[in-house]
């Protein structure tokens, strides 16, 4: 026992190496034990106190960009304010409410924080479960998709961005009506990949692509982007199509967290479907 | 000669705080992701215990990592480059006994010697934390290629910033 303690104490260097080393890597196989635990109220708290402080500072430099984008949202959103509903069918419900039929309710939050410089990018937003925030919310802003929200604190939430390896999303090539699989593969934050497009389609440059509707968490028809490489290599059945993101994910400001407010239904349905198979 | 800390831990906050506030929000065009806080870890004196050493870098890629939820990476990463930091300075030179009150920087021990040891921890630092990071063999190519970019950037960052606060050894 001596000599291991000996031995341990002679090469101390290497063997404090060893276990902050393999403290880290647990800490990064377990992200989502982790991000579970007490530890994140107490990172969220003074992580994001600090950023939104920062932001609160920063923000006012974007404000002349953000108004034009504001106004511009406001003008879209005053043609379709019906959009929102799923039901507009006035012969068969006397519509004495008008809140009937809503799917989906927005929320406003600032981005405290984003990166576009990582493999898996994420962003920050000053509103958390206090706010009615939870997991799988879906975040856009007046653009396009934005992300997904993965992960929140009492005041705070982290949203996985479009800009991240884990991140896939259900897409639609909106002219053909055909649905694929959006992706990042990394390099530019401006571009990003649909897979999963059958090969036999007539897709263009300069398709709009957006959200299908199928996935639960994103409304339907939220722009995601606009086709512009379009390749099929030999024996493929699909097509690998780089297009580039509606919003500009590198200057976010305001976006809005969408809740679906029939989120839990749909997918006890989809798990009863799969169940009975 | 004792040694007093407090430059290093006033160092260690500026330099997370320039880190996640300013360098993390700006885009500099996908594969680059520079890692000016690496500074840290290059200008601690040379006669850091090994423990010390160790567990500031800890520290040092934890305080990064919880303001950009990477959880762990940027630790892997930083505990690497402490680890290959005695190593790198045995190799590229280190200043004999007598010489006790010198520090390892370009006012010290001259740019060529700096170049040469930020280079070497600076890539040991990209090269676990981009693996990791991608952690797909499939990307090998998109992972050399964020390495030797954000290598390239790291330097540039790491250096201007010692020329600037530079004091001239009277």
């Amino acid at each position: 026992m001596r000599h291991i303690l000996a031995f341990i104490w002679k090469y101390n260097f290497f063997f404090l190496f060893l276990v902050l080393e393999v403290a880290a890597l647990i800490l990064i196989a377990n992200t989502s034990y982790y991000q579970s635990a007490v530890l994140n109220r107490i990172t969220y708290g003074v992580s994001g106190n600090i950023l939104n402080t920062w932001s609160g500072i920063t923000s006012y430099f974007r404000l002349r960009d953000e108004n034009l984008q504001l106004a511009a949202d406001n003008i879209r959103l005053r043609q379709q304010l019906t959009r929102n509903q799923s039901s507009t069918d006035t012969l068969s419900v006397a519509v004495t409410d008008t809140a009937t039929g809503i799917q989906y309710r927005y929320t406003l939050a600032k981005v405290i924080s984003n990166s576009t410089n990582r493999r898996d990018n994420y962003i920050m937003l000053n509103k958390g479960r206090k706010h009615g925030i939870n997991r799988d919310m879906a975040v856009i802003n007046a653009d396009g998709v934005v992300g997904t929200v993965v992960s929140t604190s009492d005041n705070f939430s982290w949203v996985m961005s479009v800009l991240n390896k884990h991140s896939k999303i259900s897409g639609r090539i909106n002219r053909l009506n055909q649905m694929g699989t959006v992706v990042w593969q990394g390099g530019s934050p401006m571009m990003g990949t649909l897979t999963d497009l059958p090969a036999h389609v007539k897709v263009k440059t300069g398709d709009t692509i957006t959200t299908s509707g199928f996935s639960h968490i994103f409304p339907e028809n939220i722009p995601i982007g606009t086709v512009r490489h379009i390749a099929l290599n030999k024996g493929d059945h699909f097509y690998t199509i780089q297009f580039n993101f509606a919003a500009d994910l590198n200057s976010l400001g305001t976006v809005y967290i969408v809740k679906n407010l029939y989120q839990h239904e749909q997918q006890e349905l989809s798990k009863q479907v799969i169940d009975e198979k | 000669m004792k040694n007093n800390y407090g430059n290093d831990i006033l160092r260690f906050i500026l330099l997370v705080a320039i880190q996640v506030l300013v360098l993390n929000q700006i885009d500099f065009g996908g594969y680059i992701d520079p890692a000016l806080y690496l500074l840290f870890i290059l200008l601690l004196p040379f006669e850091v215990p090994g423990w010390l050493l160790l567990i500031s870098s800890f520290f040092l890629g934890f305080s990064v990592d919880i303001f950009s939820h990477s959880t762990g990476l940027h630790t892997a990463a930083s505990v690497f480059a402490a680890f290959v930091r005695p190593g790198v300075i045995n190799m590229v030179g280190k200043p004999a006994e007598y010489e006790a009150s010198l520090k390892p920087g370009i006012a010290d021990m001259g740019f060529r010697w700096f170049f040469i040891y930020a280079l070497l921890i600076v890539l040991a630092h990209h090269f676990v934390l981009f693996s990791l990071e991608a952690f797909r063999f499939e990307e090998f190519l998109y992972v050399l290629l964020r390495i030797l970019a954000s290598t390239a950037f790291t330097l540039v960052f790491i250096i201007t910033t010692e020329y600037i606060f530079m004091r001239k050894r009277h």
